[in-house]
């Protein structure tokens, strides 16, 4: 008769044991979330990006006893870059640890869409870095969220420069071709008004061409490319929608030398199942491939030399989802050492003092020497108003066997991208009854 | 033992023909709703208790989703449980559902909350009707391809046309705060509380209609539609009729998704895989069965979620690192044993068991 209660009885003694049981840590530690994707079609950037990270905190504590004397410490959740299981992870780890998580970087889009308003409710950054919500760099509007390093407008106008160069300078962009190929979501869809905005500009003809959800069939979007016979394809692609893309292109006999990516289809995992149709692929990226870095040599000492590296193929480090994993850790080991200098050193900070510590995050080329990271990523200063802070990305070329940095540190267009950010960021202010922050007033 | 009905003499028609006929049926009822409607909400403001679970976590993550894929799953049960009409587009009524309610709360200023996941409700059945049509001539796999057809054209359709989303650039909508009678359904406990109302009252007036005559009808094209049409029953009308009613129940389960739950949606998070989750709740949990639609959402949406955290528990106290994406894959493969399980062993699924359960423990202790 009572088989019915049994269940929900199990579930919240199970739940209860289990809290009782996690609650009972050491206090002077510092909690980060990992809530990534280690299965599903983009498992190889997830497990990329979240190996570097892990490893890089594991570092930190191997090396320098954590940060200031507090170990940090993580737990890894499984998201399957879903919308549902993204919010479930997240409600299950925010109150995780002494101070509850530090942070929340979702490595998804979707999910980060899904979290702006819990994490304001909830005192808990969420850093997309790289990625949406791109009018969420208007940090007045959005103080809890930071698409850190560069957002996907100010990359695109970077994108467009390097287009530019490759033709001879911005005035000849005057009567060309662009094609947008982008994979139908709301990542793919989230550079389509700053191209607008660019070719109204400059002067050049852009089309959109959408490739449904995985993207393994794009036949018809080719052949669509090959009647529109454009100077430049940017392929803005995830997972499989890469090689795929990269094959496409061969097959029509398009020059994979006049194609750019982004820097979610830039990355080894995405043009060696394309094999030689990949050989000339442009990428953008805001963090270089290679292991020949200071910082990741330290990671082979102190980690893997003791074997609790988190990548079960060695040759993976040093690639550009893991090296850009070792980037988010740099990030937010960074921004709590910010907060600790400010609240107080040697003491686990809440999420409100990280939240303080990223908006008054600095990174310069002093830093970047200490940390041992020259080259590796962009300097970085982040403000109330601006909560990107870096801006400029470097391209880089596929040679068939590795990745070759081909330009230098390409900044962004800020006098086009910063009023669209402001006028979709005050537009959302509207919608919501959110009034912006006045930054002239705080700290 | 505990559950005979000896003693218990029905004296009036309205009695036989109750919902819980045997008093202990009843009784666990009651106890089931007390549970829900005052144990918990109390429980969770309790300071002492508050420590120790974590409350926000339990209805934000686990059991607010449940909530609301029981009735999406309820939806489904009516039109392919019931009625036979094996339909693949859940996805896409639910898609509809949560945007034609932002879109109501946007454009008609003033609109009570509720009025609008009504209409999103109606407006879901209107796209289902236009969709069943097919379902007057084609039957069976036939007819889920019609659904499906469906599915992808509903999904396109909000990508396409910026309208829907009200121009974001994204495609991204993101749903308005809860505010019925002027009370903010703002803290997880009230959202719990709005959606368990809600819930209860559909899953009540689903209970009453495939009782009625018009479920009658339903399970008797689900058996022999041919005979069905021989003893009189309307084809057209009946049909339609479980397509309108379950993508009602779909459309506001899609509301509730996108405004008591995740907050923000894109029509992506609607597709295939959503409408194949909802059919395998419906097959694990037992097809044609109201308690069913509950019992195979609780699977689908709490058996991952436990299977995480008993790995994460496990990890810690032995001290085993368990590689990621393990459980994920673990989960997918025990889905999909227990699927070819309940197919060949138990086609009627949770429901049945607990069925076969109460019908040994009339008995018990005597064997027969």
């Amino acid at each position: 008769m009572f088989r019915h209660l049994r269940r929900p009885a199990a579930v919240v003694l199970g739940a209860a044991a289990l809290v009782a049981a996690g609650t009972a840590q050491a206090q002077n530690e510092q909690f980060i979330p990992m809530n990534g994707y280690w299965v599903g079609p983009y498992a190889a950037g997830g497990s990329g990006i979240f190996g570097g990270f892990i490893d890089y905190i594991n570092m930190v504590n191997a090396r320098d006893g954590g940060i200031n004397g507090v170990k940090l410490t993580y737990e890894k959740c499984e998201t399957e870059y879903n919308n549902a299981r993204g919010v479930e992870c997240y409600e299950r780890t925010k109150k995780m640890g002494p101070t509850g998580a530090s942070l929340v970087m979702p490595l998804s889009t979707g999910i980060t869409y899904s979290l702006i308003d819990k994490g304001a409710a909830d005192h808990v950054p969420i850093v997309s870095i790289g990625y949406g919500r791109t009018d969420a760099s208007d940090g007045r509007v959005f103080p809890w969220i930071f698409p850190l390093i560069t957002n996907y407008w100010s990359q695109n106008t970077a994108k467009i420069k390097f287009i530019a160069a490759k033709e001879g300078g911005m005035d000849k962009l005057k009567g060309k071709k662009i094609v947008n190929l982008y994979h139908d979501s709301a990542y793919g869809k989230e550079t389509i008004p700053v191209l607008d905005a660019q070719a109204k500009k400059y002067g050049f003809e852009v089309t959109h061409i959408p490739v449904a959800h995985p993207g393994n069939e794009q036949q018809a979007q080719w052949l669509q490319v090959r009647q529109i016979k454009p100077d430049w394809v940017i392929l803005r692609g995830w997972g499989v929608m890469n090689p795929t893309a990269l094959k496409a292109a061969a097959r029509v006999g398009f020059p994979r030398t006049k194609m750019v990516g982004v820097w979610w289809s830039g990355a080894e995992e995405d043009v060696i199942p394309a094999g030689d149709a990949a050989k000339g692929f442009y990428a953008a990226a805001f963090n270089v491939s290679g292991s020949n870095y200071p910082v990741i040599r330290e990671i082979e000492k102190f980690v893997y030399a003791k074997g609790k590296g988190e990548m079960e193929d060695r040759s993976r480090v040093g690639s550009i989802y893991y090296n850009r994993g070792v980037v988010f850790g740099i990030v937010a080991t960074e921004a709590i050492r910010t907060a600790q200098a400010h609240y107080g050193k040697g003491k686990p900070m809440t999420g409100d003092q990280i939240r303080w510590g990223l908006e008054h995050l600095s990174i310069d080329d002093k830093d970047l020497k200490q940390l041992g990271a020259t080259g590796f990523m962009q300097a970085l200063k982040v403000s109330c108003t601006d909560h990107e802070g870096g801006g400029a990305v470097k391209f880089l070329q596929w040679d068939g066997k590795k990745w070759n940095t081909v330009t230098d540190w390409i900044s962004s267009d800020q006098s086009l991208v910063r009023p669209m950010i402001e006028e979709s960021a005050a537009k959302y202010a509207k919608e919501k009854g959110i009034t912006p922050r006045d930054c002239s007033r705080e700290g | 033992m505990f559950y005979r009905e000896a003693g218990q003499f029905k004296s009036t028609y309205a009695e036989d023909q109750r919902l819980f006929p045997i008093r202990q049926d009843r009784i666990g009822m009651a106890v089931i709703l007390a549970i829900a409607f005052l144990v918990l909400p109390i429980a969770s403001s309790a300071p002492a208790l508050r420590g120790v679970i974590d409350f926000n976590y339990w209805y934000n993550g686990v059991i607010i989703p449940f909530l609301i894929f029981s009735l999406a799953a309820l939806g489904l049960n009516i039109l392919t449980g019931y009625a036979g009409l094996l339909s693949l587009g859940t996805g896409a009524f639910m898609a509809v559902g949560a945007f034609a309610a932002y879109n109501f709360e946007l454009r008609v200023p003033g609109i009570p909350m509720l009025a609008s996941f009504i209409l999103a409700g109606i407006v879901a059945a209107g796209v289902g009707l236009v969709f069943g049509l097919p379902s007057l001539r084609i039957k069976g796999f036939y007819l889920a391809v019609a659904t499906l057809a469906a599915q992808f054209f509903v999904v396109w359709a909000l990508t396409k046309f910026p309208w829907f989303s009200n121009y974001s650039t994204s495609g991204v909508i993101a749903a308005q705060k809860l505010v019925a009678f002027g009370y903010a359904f703002d803290s997880p406990v009230k959202r719990y509380l709005l959606v368990l109302v809600i819930v209860a009252l559909m899953a009540l007036a689903a209970k009453n209609m495939v009782r009625s005559s018009t479920g009658r009808a339903w399970m008797a094209v689900r058996d022999m539609d041919v005979a069905a049409e021989v003893i009189g029953i309307p084809m057209m009308r009946t049909k339609l009729l479980a397509f309108a009613v379950s993508s009602f129940y779909c459309g506001v389960a899609g509301a509730l998704y996108a405004f008591a739950y995740l907050g923000n949606v894109e029509p992506q998070a609607f597709d295939l895989d959503l409408s194949f989750r909802i059919l395998f709740m419906i097959i694990i949990g037992g097809v044609g069965s109201i308690l069913g639609s509950f019992l195979g959402a609780a699977f689908i949406v709490v058996l991952p979620i436990l299977l995480d955290i008993w790995a994460t528990w496990f990890e810690r106290t032995a001290g085993i690192a368990v590689p990621a994406g393990l459980v994920s894959n673990l989960t997918l493969i025990i889905f999909g044993a227990l699927i070819v399980f309940f197919l060949a062993v138990e086609p009627l699924g949770l429901a049945r068991l607990w069925q076969v359960a109460k019908d040994k423990l009339r008995l018990w202790p005597f064997p027969h």
